[in-house]
């Protein structure tokens, strides 16, 4: 057997290779993103995705075909998958499908400390959740069996300190993906009109009811048994923080997440004299209990913000709600002193542009000296939000207004915004500034599809920016350098601003932390290509796609 | 073997080596026999942004997380980040910051983490030999030779 320490993350792809995953995909979203990377690492065949609810669509067609794939994305990317995953409770799937939902309580790097658990309820799926990296990998193998046992998509709850966190794992199963059957058709189940809808979502209560029975029988739930005195029920790591708490405490520690084991929990809260409910963020077990008429009492409502930890435990076992200490505040991020986004915010301020930001490292802009962003609301949202101000402010003011952006959110959700922009401009138009840095660093340099680089740095199409917006008819396109001359930007932004027309400014720099790997990439990729021509390959003709890199040069 | 869990803060800026140090001495924890837990908050943290990452060994080790003003050891990779991290030393708790290795000595000022894992060493019940395996591995083989000096550099400074 081999131990190791892992984080959970890398539990989970490790899991995933030993439960025979054949396809991983996702985007990468802090604290979810180094799953894919680590399957990657370990042989599985990952891919990043344009955004989470495509990443959840190819899972969900490579599922329908019979086989195992899991997907992968941080508590915000939910939102966006949150389409085709309601549909997919009903269809369900013929393989195995896990989607891993990170959570981040305590907002280490998020833009809201919203809870999972509450898509498992809202969309009927079974949701497992572990609580140190050997429960990830146990339970992610689980979660597949589970899958492919009901024929639904498992969810996959982990939380921050459980993905980037490390312990002692022990690998025990190993399976080859298995080879995957002709495709099946059968349309009833998989073609959501209205008259197969229905009879789908009835049949998908009724999993729901033989999966409750299943939860209440649950090996995975574990009862420790102790004082009889205090008892208490959690969830994930939150488990932990309870047994160093209150060791002496009975405790159940609920794994799978939805449905309850609420029959197992009645009997856990009647067999202790007084019975808490200790949960991270929204109040989800506590509620069901209550509404189940259990005997138990969940946290006051303070301890709904931020993360637990052993402290704060024990203040809620003491139903201490006196002001807890302020831990004092480190030094904040900032943007790297070289990053090529310097100039773009030092224009933006010098000409009071009213800007409309979105998700990535140059959110880092909104801090002094640039207090460079208005508004900043989910990715992709810069866009719409930007066109917005322009159709309702004073015109001084609107002419102000630019919407600003990174490039792989652009190709997350930002096309979707350009395609509003030409659709209902404004009367004065708008700007479009794309902060191109090549990769997505806010993450730690994920590729994307506009870098040409799949997952693992191996040459793909790249996806142009300027020819998408080109394409969808914006009239003015421009691509500068904003260290090779800095001079550019500004005068640029100024004409533009001044026109009642539309404009998109690619800014295209190499976030500075990336430009050595990029360029080792793309020389090995280069070389590799040559290979091709030299080798064995057929002759190329000129300026193919296959083999060179002429959008670069 | 110690029963009572050892809990170690380290803390720095990004990108100076903090987690890495964490990594090394969780590993070397691990190597030695020890359950350990080891958790942080890495989401910025190459934009120099403050990180501190909590390392706990011992026969069982339950929370990933130390609770606050109950680490043993605190561990400080830049001097603006000592007087934030205090409160999570307990009382009568060792305190490892900057300048317990003299920059000057160091034979490579990116290895300060390493060094101060030295020094931390010193006071701890692992073995070099669990130390330098555990360097070895969470280093590419070029850097071997500086990290291991800095790392006896570390621990020799303490007599
Ligand atoms: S990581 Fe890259 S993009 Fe982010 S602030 Fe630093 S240089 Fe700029």
């Amino acid at each position: 057997m081999e131990r190791r320490l892992l984080s959970g993350d890398e539990a989970v792809a490790a899991a995933a290779l030993d439960a025979g995953v054949h396809l991983g995909t996702g985007y990468p979203g802090t604290p979810s993103t180094e799953i894919l990377e680590a399957f990657d690492a370990l042989g599985g065949r990952a891919q990043w995705a344009p955004n989470e609810k495509v990443a959840l669509e190819v899972g969900l067609g490579a599922a329908y075909g019979g086989a195992r794939c899991l997907v992968t994305m941080k508590h915000v990317g939910l939102n966006v998958a949150a389409d085709p995953l309601f549909t997919a409770a009903y269809t369900g799937v013929q393989g195995g499908l896990v989607v891993v939902a990170a959570d981040d309580p305590g907002m280490a790097s998020s833009q809201n400390e919203q809870d999972s658990r509450r898509y498992a309820v809202a969309a009927g799926l079974p949701m497992l959740e572990p609580a140190d990296s050997q429960e990830a990998y146990d339970l992610m193998l689980a979660a597949f069996e589970l899958s492919e046992r009901w024929q639904l998509p498992v969810l996959f709850r982990m939380t921050t300190r459980v993905c980037h966190g490390k312990s002692i794992v022990t690998r025990h199963a190993t399976r080859a993906p298995a080879a995957v059957q002709p495709f099946q058709r059968d349309i009833p189940t998989r073609v959501m009109i209205p008259a197969y809808a229905r009879p789908a979502h009835k049949k998908l209560r009724q999993k729901l009811a033989a999966l409750q029975v299943f939860a209440e029988g649950s090996a995975l739930n574990v009862w420790r048994p102790g004082d009889v005195l205090l008892g208490v029920i959690a969830n994930g790591v939150t488990a932990r923080h309870v047994r160093e708490a209150a060791p002496e405490a009975s405790l159940f520690e609920v794994k799978t997440i939805h449905p309850l084991p609420l029959a197992k929990l009645r009997e856990f809260a009647a067999s202790v004299e007084r019975c808490v409910v200790i949960e991270e963020g929204d109040p989800v077990i506590a509620d069901a209990c209550l509404a189940a008429g259990l005997r138990v009492e969940g946290k006051p409502e303070a301890f709904r913000f931020g993360e637990l930890d052993v402290d704060r435990v024990r203040r809620i076992l003491a139903r201490d709600t006196s002001p807890e200490p302020v831990a004092p505040r480190g030094k904040p991020p900032m943007l790297c002193e070289a990053c090529p986004y310097h100039p773009v915010y030092a224009s933006l301020r010098k000409h009071d542009c009213i800007v409309a930001g979105d998700i990535g490292c140059y959110t880092l802009g909104v801090l002094p000296p640039y207090l460079g962003m208005d508004t900043c609301v989910a990715m992709g949202a810069s866009l719409g939000v930007g066109l917005g101000l322009r159709h309702v402010l004073p015109e001084a003011d609107a002419r102000r207004v630019v919407s600003l952006i990174g490039d792989s959110t652009f190709v997350h959700s930002g096309i979707n915004g350009l395609v509003e922009m030409v659709y209902n401009p404004p009367a004065t138009g708008h700007v479009l500034v794309v902060l191109d840095n090549g990769t997505t660093a806010m993450t730690g340099q994920q590729e994307h599809p506009g870098t040409g680089r799949t997952l693992d740095h191996e040459q793909t199409t790249r996806l142009s920016i300027e020819g998408i917006a080109t394409a969808l008819g914006v009239k003015n396109v421009d691509v500068v350098d904003p260290i090779a001359d800095p001079g550019s930007f500004e005068r640029l932004l100024v004409d533009r601003l001044g026109r009642n027309e539309l404009s998109v400014i690619v800014s295209r720099r190499a976030c500075i932390l990336a430009a050595a790997d990029i360029r080792t990439y793309d020389k090995a990729n280069a070389a590799k290509a040559l290979l091709v021509v030299d080798g064995a390959g057929p002759a190329q003709p000129a300026g193919c796609g296959g083999t060179c890199t002429s959008e670069e040069a | 073997m110690a029963t009572r869990v050892v809990n170690v803060v380290v803390a720095g800026l990004g990108g100076q080596g903090a987690i890495k140090a964490s990594d090394i001495l969780a590993d070397a924890a691990f190597r030695a026999g020890f359950d350990v837990k080891k958790a942080e908050i890495h989401g910025m943290s190459q934009r120099g942004g403050s990180v501190t990452s909590d390392v706990r060994y011992g026969t069982e080790v339950l929370s990933p997380m130390i609770p606050r003003g109950e680490a043993d050891f605190l561990v400080v990779l830049a001097g603006s980040e000592v007087e934030v991290n205090r409160p999570n030393l307990r009382p009568g708790g060792v305190l490892i910051p900057p300048d317990a290795i003299n920059e000057a000595d160091l034979p490579n000022r990116r290895s300060l983490n390493v060094a101060l894992l030295g020094v931390l060493a010193a006071r701890l019940d692992l073995a070099d030999e669990h130390w330098l395996a555990a360097i070895r591995a969470a280093l590419p083989e070029r850097l071997h030779e500086v990290n291991e000096k800095a790392y006896r550099l570390g621990k020799e400074s303490v007599r």
